[in-house]
């Protein structure tokens, strides 16, 4: 059912494809430095309540900016079989005699790879703003949390994707999606600052585990336990892959 | 055997029936062509055929597999070429034909020769290692009709394949296309709206029209439908005694004069010039000219269909601009 070799195929293209973007890694590199530097700057003399003293602003920041970087990758990521549709490939793909599974877990591998690069990449750009890794082990469970994060947010686009038929939508999904997930995960302050009802929708948000599990790993400051968030993520990551591949397996192709 | 098997197959978007009833049988090594205007259902009829869609009723067979409880089988066994190209363009040309090559499962060595030979066959060695982005529109169609080619499949679908290229590439792609049919004994399904092409190409030609075939048949026959040749004789003298005569002829189907023109309809023209030019001697009328014209498919076209493929073309396009203002646009492909 599962074929390796067009997995790994499909891989390969999605990894040839990033790196021959080359303009496109430093863009998608801005973004995640100018909030660091600039919100990190910023406010790095401001109390930010619930950041302790001795955890600088910024420190706390670059767990939140490095899942932003992979939510936005990964959904685009999700959400790059439009393009491939807009562009003619996707028929290429869907007339080649392998199941539909493989053809979603090649993009998924493929997706994810480059939202991990990315994710490092932004790790090594926040190391010049005063962050410190670690050690190994931290590093190895944030690496974890940054592989959930991806997948999860990769099936999630994949599920737009699948319910779109062009480019259209996408503006709507950034807007009313990807930003709304983005404020209410608590990626650049702590949730518990928030009034009651908007905890409440911050709960529900996906990322705000893998945030925090993220926080947990790499700075170990961590509001709802890493037990909690590994648990959380992972099974947002199993049942978001399922539901992509599935209405991607259902949607017609031509 | 038949490579293509199709039994009143369907397929309906909504309220509008892009296939009819379609049934035909297309053998094992010929070349056949799906002719008509835009809208007419070849696109939808191909990717049910290509398991790109799946038929609303009625069942169809390649190379022996069904089109849905088959779909791996069939889609192991042909090769096709979309009506717009489906390349990466950031990959080069190699790349996407490696891609394809693994997709269906060949090794290493067998997919590094064949892919050589497929860019030989193309002519397209050369630029192998330039991103597609950069190749012309000609070369990219043919990269396309190469990839469609590496797992060696029984039966290859052409979507429109000179759909926009000059006129000197497209007698190129022709030749290829030929060439192909003939010496590798490749099963090809072609639809095209150029009736030369359909003419220059196809072994059998199906004229299609608002999702069923109109009429099926070799261009040939097609064309005899219309009564053959038309001979056009400007003569000069006793032009009634001629006509006279030339009722008695049996094989002029149809005669007709027209400012000193005679227009008459036969079967091989080019063999009864002689005799036509002796009767009118004999007759004493003196031949200014003769001029013989073959009917063309766009005749046959006009005879099956009460129009022109560029009148339809128009009305389709009313027909879709009517269909958006009511209905959302969709994309019937």
């Amino acid at each position: 059912m599962i074929n390796l070799t067009a997995v790994y195929v499909l891989w390969r293209r999605e990894m040839k494809r990033y790196f021959r973007a080359k303009s496109r890694i430093l863009g998608s590199l801005a973004v995640p430095f100018f909030f660091l530097a600039f919100l990190g700057l910023g406010f790095s003399r401001m109390a930010v309540p619930g950041v302790t003293k001795d955890v600088q602003y910024i420190k706390y920041l670059v767990p939140g900016i490095i899942g932003m970087s992979l939510l936005f990758q990964s959904i685009f990521a999700g959400l790059s079989v439009l393009w491939d549709r807009e562009f003619g490939f996707l028929k290429e793909i869907m007339v080649a005699p392998v199941s539909r599974v493989s053809i979603v877990l090649g993009r998924i591998a493929g997706g994810m790879t480059a939202a991990l690069i990315q994710g490092l990449l932004v790790m090594i750009v926040s190391l010049f703003v005063g962050f410190r890794i670690r050690g190994v082990p931290e590093l190895l469970l944030g690496l974890v949390f940054m592989v959930l994060i991806s997948t999860s947010f990769i099936g999630l686009g994949l599920l737009f994707a699948s319910r779109m038929k062009d480019m259209q939508g996408y503006s709507i999904i950034m807007n009313f999606v990807v930003f709304p997930l983005f404020f209410l995960s608590g990626a650049l302050y702590p949730l518990e600052n928030l009034p009651a009802w908007l905890r409440v929708l911050s709960r529900l948000d996906p990322l705000t585990y893998g945030v925090d599990g993220l926080r947990g790993s790499l700075l170990g400051i961590s509001s709802l336990g890493i037990p909690l968030n590994l648990l959380v993520m992972s099974a947002i990551s199993a049942l978001m892959v399922f539901l992509g591949a599935w209405s991607f397996e259902r949607s017609e192709s031509a | 055997m038949d490579d293509i098997r199709v039994e009143q197959l369907t397929k309906k978007f909504g309220d509008f029936t892009a296939v009819d009833r379609l049934s035909f049988a297309v053998p094992s090594g010929e070349l056949f062509g799906l002719l008509g205007p835009n809208g007419a259902g070849k696109t939808t009829t191909i990717n049910m055929l290509a398991t790109l869609l799946k038929p609303t009723s009625g069942s169809a067979e390649v190379a022996g597999f069904d089109v849905t409880a088959k779909r791996d089988d069939v889609r192991r066994s042909i090769g096709i070429v979309f009506q717009e190209p489906a390349l990466d363009s950031q990959l080069t040309g190699r790349e996407n034909l490696e891609f394809h090559a693994m997709m269906y499962g060949m090794g290493r060595e067998d997919r590094r020769k064949r892919i050589d030979e497929v860019l030989g066959l193309v002519e397209l060695t050369e630029k192998a290692r330039v991103q597609v982005q950069n190749y012309s529109g000609g070369m990219k169609r043919r990269l396309e009709i190469a990839r469609g080619l590496i797992h060696h499949p029984k039966v290859l679908f052409l979507d429109e394949p000179t759909l926009g290229l000059d006129a000197q590439t497209r007698r190129h792609i022709w030749d290829y296309i030929k060439k192909l049919n003939r010496d590798k004994g490749v099963t090809i399904i072609l639809t095209t709206h150029y009736m030369e092409e359909a003419d220059f190409l196809c072994g059998r030609v199906a004229i299609m029209d608002h999702g069923t075939f109109a009429a099926l048949d070799t261009p040939e026959k097609l064309k005899d439908v219309l009564g053959g040749d038309v001979v056009s004789l400007e003569v000069e003298g006793n032009i009634g005694a001629l006509e006279a005569e030339f009722r008695t002829l049996d094989w002029i189907k149809k005669a007709k004069l027209h400012e000193g023109i005679f227009s008459l309809t036969m079967e091989r023209g080019d063999r009864r010039i002689p005799e036509l030019v002796s009767v009118a001697q004999k007759a004493g009328v003196a031949v200014n000219s003769v001029n013989l014209r073959k009917p063309s498919l766009e005749d046959v076209f006009l005879y099956f269909t009460g129009k022109t493929i560029r009148e339809h073309e128009a009305s389709q396009a009313d027909r879709n601009r009517a269909m958006m203002m009511v209905h959302r646009p969709r994309r019937g492909r």
